[in-house]
Formats: structure tokens, sequence, C-alpha cells
């Protein structure tokens, strides 16, 4: 039983932590490199959308990310009772 | 020292303001290790392991802003454009990874130093050897660069000789580090942090303001010009590189694969280095470990996003000011740089004008890269205060990375080493006098090297990320995410990894085994971006050996289950 609470755990963890790195590459690697020059095309006031990516929406992104993994490990630390 | 002198009479109000706020600061720094001493082993290596996720977050950042951040940063991203990315992205990106795949579980696991988990893990203590092994030639390189920082500043800001600057910088981190261990580390790195984010923020917004009317630096970069024209700051920038050859700011020279691979390389190295790692030790739980590397990576992003923002400020600003203009009528700054080697003008055409293009055989001024924050005060005309203030932020960043590094060094000697391989029955207290001793000589060898840099440090500091993500991140991550994952596995991997990242980078760094140039990069990937590759293939050559050998012990496999479930992390212990 605990066994498979704590399997069960894992596997949420597993699924939040996946999203959350597709979010960590999609916005670092795909819109600030893979998919720069396409993402120029389009502006934000000055800065050309790609390039704002790669050296400014990343890293809030990032930020973003991780306060959003702390809020929902908190929430499932609860759920199984693995909080403390 | 005639270019120091003629700083001195340049500046004096920058000198004594210069004085005054290095003296504050640095009594401050030492009035805390003196308040935090280190009375046991735990306090020395985690700080007792009770530093609430705010303080460790703030020590991290501070820990993790090395001088290169502080100084060469922006400089770098401001004559690279788009490239500059790499570093924004890579520097941060690596946050994400230690706050969702590594932090936690090795808070949870709960000892000193990132070889124990390895030596642990992998129940062998061959890996552990290597986990050492590991940890003091990334270590070594990095410190090394932050000693020569402080040099550096102590120089240029104070007109003392950069070796006696390299040798007071030793006695003051000596001081904290030694007699406080993490603990003392950990609060002066908080102070630490609060000086070096005001230092930089400080100049930026003055600067943002004055050239957009935006006072929030990273809005002011995409904003129009304060001139009225309507002409947005990134537009004309892109136009005047153009206009002289380089490439456009925003577009970048890079290859795309190469950007791809340094970006990785930097996030993945960032995440296994083992200063950074070693700071989640010290937190009381792993929700707290969580959340401190949120609070860490949200006060680097500060400064982070605020770079590129100074380096379009700084580039645009230089470029107007020199650009065919005659020589005879240069600012200042540019007289007082040029005396320090920084800026250098030859008229190659004789007509008194300065010709600043892309053209290498036309070009006649060459900036250093560190010119743009060192002197980004001067150029904006700011009051000395500030000026005196980037001084002391530069050494509050060089000193609280140094510091962090050397730490890791006395802990893998004092604790991975003698307690753990030598001689296991050394009572605590002969452990915290052989950790301090480490300390000790860990300092002077850091001095030798900053004295007597050898000429490949500039080029290994960056490198260090790449050795850090070819043998430390794929056997941590399989670590805890691979239960059957066994030592003759993740051994080789590190072997495999470090071996083929050092191969790499001594043959196109120093001309080794035939040496090579960027037309023989292996799929065009430069030395920096190699990481990538070796980190790679560290991960298959662990999977491979390990479908041949046996699975690990039971009791390995329950730990790595068990360090997966957040609750009851108690606490750090031998």
């Amino acid at each position: 039983m605990i066994k498979n609470k704590a399997k069960l755990y894992w596997k949420e963890n597993i699924r939040y932590v996946l999203i959350l790195m597709f979010i960590w590459f999609i916005v670092s690697f795909g819109a600030g490199i893979i998919f720069k020059d396409a993402l120029n095309e389009f502006k934000m006031g000055g800065f050309k959308l790609g390039f704002w990516f790669a050296q400014q929406g990343s890293m809030y992104v990032f930020v973003i990310l991780i306060f959003v993994y702390v809020h929902l490990m908190n929430k499932l630390d609860k759920k199984y009772g693995y909080d403390e | 020292m005639v270019m120091m002198n003629s700083f001195l009479v340049a500046g004096i109000g920058v000198q004594n303001w210069t004085y005054i706020l290095v003296g504050i600061t640095f009594t401050l720094y030492i009035g805390i290790a003196i308040w935090s001493r280190a009375g046991s082993t735990k306090e020395f290596y985690v700080a007792g392991g009770g530093v609430s996720p705010l303080a460790n977050g703030m020590a991290t950042a501070a820990d993790w802003m090395s001088a290169a951040s502080f100084i060469s940063m922006a400089g770098i991203i401001s004559f690279s454009g788009y490239d500059g990315a790499v570093y924004l992205m890579g520097w941060t990106g690596g946050y994400v990874l230690l706050a969702l795949l590594l932090a936690p579980y090795l808070r949870k696991f709960g000892k000193f130093t990132v070889p124990d988990f390895i030596g642990d893990r992998y129940y062998s203590n061959a890996a552990r050897l290597v986990g050492v092994i590991c940890a003091l030639i990334v270590s070594f390189t990095y410190v090394a660069g932050q000693m020569r920082g402080v040099g550096l500043v102590f120089s240029r800001f104070l007109e003392v000789d950069i070796n006696t600057g390299v040798i007071i910088g030793m006695i003051i981190v000596l001081f904290y580090a030694v007699l406080g261990g993490m603990k003392g580390i950990t609060y002066t790195q908080v102070a630490q942090y609060c000086v070096l984010i005001f230092a930089f923020m400080v100049p930026a917004i003055f600067i943002s303001i004055q050239m957009t009317g935006n006072p929030i630096p990273q809005l002011g970069f995409g904003s129009q010009l304060a001139d009225g024209s309507g002409t947005y700051l990134l537009d004309k920038l892109d136009g005047l590189s153009t206009d002289l050859g380089f490439a456009e700011y925003t577009e970048g020279s890079k290859s795309l694969i190469d950007i791809f691979a340094i970006t990785l390389a930097l996030m993945v190295g960032t995440a296994g280095l083992p200063h950074v790692i070693v700071r989640f030790f010290t937190v009381k739980r792993v929700k707290d470990a969580r959340k401190s590397a949120g609070i860490a990576l949200l006060l680097i992003a500060i400064l982070y996003t605020t770079a590129p923002a100074v380096a379009v400020f700084a580039r645009t600003n230089m470029i107007e000011t020199v650009s065919n203009k005659p020589y005879s009528t240069m600012p200042e700054w540019f007289k007082k740089w040029e005396t320090t080697g920084l800026i250098t003008f030859t008229d190659k055409n004789n007509d008194g004008l300065i010709q600043y293009v892309a053209n290498k055989d036309k070009n006649e001024l060459v900036v250093d890269n560190d010119i743009m924050v060192l002197a980004n005060p001067e150029i904006a005309k700011l009051p000395d205060w500030v000026i005196a203030l980037v001084a002391a932020g530069a050494l509050a960043a060089a000193l609280s990375t140094a510091a962090g590094l050397l730490l890791v060094i006395s802990a893998s000697v004092s604790h991975d080493l003698i307690k753990k391989m030598i001689n296991p029955k050394i009572s605590d207290k002969n452990e915290l006098v052989a950790a301090r001793l480490s300390a000790v000589v860990a300092v002077c060898v850091a001095g030798y090297f900053g004295i007597n840099p050898p000429g490949f440090v500039a080029a290994t500091v960056a490198l260090a990320f790449g050795l850090a993500a070819a043998s430390f991140f794929p056997a941590i991550i399989l670590g805890i995410f691979y239960k059957k994952m066994n030592k003759e596995g993740a051994i080789s991997g590190m072997v495999i990894g470090i071996l083929s990242m050092l191969f790499y980078m001594t043959k196109f760094k120093f001309g080794w085994f035939g040496g090579g140039t960027q037309a023989d990069w292996w799929f065009g990937i430069s030395p920096e971006g190699f990481g990538t590759v070796a980190m790679l293939l560290n991960f298959v050559v662990s999977i491979v050996i390990m479908k041949f050998t046996p699975e690990p012990p039971k009791s390995v496999q329950d730990l790595v289950e068990n360090i997966r479930i957040p609750s009851n992390a108690g606490e750090a212990t031998h």
C-alpha cells in the first residue's frame, strides 16, 4: 500500500516535470533559437519577438516555471501526506 | 604604473569614494564572518542545515554570479548581439533543471557533498574518487579566474598592483571562509548579493532614463529614443551595426547548431556545478530546496535581464561617441581607459578620425569587453559614487563566488578524501581542523594562479561548464531517475564524458592531438558547446554498460525510492 502510494506520487511528479520541461524547451530552444527567425517577423514594441524570447522572455518564463513547480509539488505533497 | 597614476589624477573623487565603499563592504563581510563562525563540521559544510529559503536563494545568487557575470557578460553581449543569448539562457535555464530534477532529491539524500552522493548512490569508492577529481578540476579552473578578477578590480579602481589586489582578496576570503565555513559564507553572500545587485542596477537605471526616458532597463531597450525622433533604440542599433559592416545586432552570426549546443551545455553545466548544488544541502526541508531554487533564479534574473539592456545602451553610446569622430575630440573616459590598455586606437589611414568597422584591415579601434560595465557610468557621466559602487559590486561578485568554490574544494579533501576514504575514524573536531587547513591550502593555490595566471584560465572558465555537464549531470540524473543504473555504467559514463570533453577542449583550444580550426569542428560545434555532445556520450555509455553488468544491490534501489519521497528529509548527516 505504502509502496503503491509512493509510486503514484512519483508518477504525478514525473508528469508535472515533463510538462514544465516541455515549456522550458519551447521558450528557450524553440522560440529563442530554432524559430527565432520566423518570430522576428513580429514585433513587440521595439523588440523583434525571437530576439526578445532569447534575451528576455525565456528568462521570465524560467522563473515562473520554478514557482509553478513549487506550488504544484506543495499541493501534491499535501495530497499524499508527504508534506511537513 | 603610469596608467594608474593618470587614474588617480583623473578622479580624486572616485578614488575616495571607492576606498569608502570598499572599506565599508569589507568590514561588513568580516563582521558577519566573526558573528557566524562554524563550530562543527556540519556548520562548516552545510551551515548547520537550517538556512531559510530566502537567505539560501540570495546566497546562491551571489555564489553563482561571478566576476564574469558582473563585469564581462554585458560587454560580451554588447559585442555579439543576439549570440549573447547563449549566456543569458544558458546560465539561467540551468536553474529550472536544478529545481525540477536535482535539488529536491539531493536535499532529501541529505549528505554534505556531491561526491558523497556519487559514492553512496553508486556504492563504490571508485565512483566517489572520480567525483572528487571532477569536482576539483571544475572548481580549480573556475576559482583561479575569480582571484584574477579581484586583482583586476583592485588595480583598476584603487591604484594598487594586481598582485597586491589578489593578496588582499585572498586574505579577506581566507578570513571568512576558513573561520565561518559554509555558515560564514552563506551570510556574507547574502550581504554580497545586496551590494552587487544595487551596484549593477543603479547605473543601468540612470542610463536607461537618459537614453529612453524609461526607468526600467528591461523595457527601456525596447523603447523609443528619448530624443523625440520616434526611432526604436534597437532599430537604431541594427542600423548603426550594418552601416559599419557588422551583423545586425538582433541577428547575430553564430550557426544555429552551435547556439543550440552552447546554450544546452551551459544549462546542464550550471546544474552540474558542485558549488551550486551544495547550496541546496543547506536548507531544512525538501520543499525549501525547491523554493530557494526559485528565489535564487528570480534574484539572478534581475541582473541577467538587465545585462542585455546595458549591452544595447553601451554599444549605441559607444558607436555614437567614437565612430568617424576625430580622435582629438574624444572625451576624458576614452583617454583614461586607453591608458589602461582596454581601449586601443591605431590611426591606420592617418585621417585623424576613428574608424570603427567590422573589416579587420580597416578597423582602428579595439575595445575590451569589460569596458562596457566598468566604464559605462563614466561614459554616461554619472556621479563619482556610482562609479565607485561598480567597483564594490564587482568585488562582491568575485569574492562570493571564490568563497563558494573554495568551500567545495576544502570539503572534497577533508570530507570525501580524508573522512570517507583515508581515515573514516577521524573525530568531528579533527575533521573540522582538516577542513580549515584544506581551505587555507586551496586559497593559497587559487591565489598562486591569480598571480601567475596560466594562459588557459580565461579559456577554461567557460569550459568548466562543459566539464560539469559531461561528468556530474548525467550521473546524478540517472542516479535519481533510473533506479537500475549501476556503478559500472555511471563510472564509465563519467570517465568517458570528462575525457572526451578534455580531449575536444585541448585539441581545439591548445592545439593538442593535431589541433584544428573552426572548419574542423565536429558537427560545427565549438569547444564551448561540446559539453552537450560529451554529456550525451556519457548518457549513452552509462546505459549501454549498465545493460551488460549486474543490477545495483537492493539497498541502493531502496535508497533511490527513498529520495523520491520528500518527507522526513531529516538533517544532513555523515
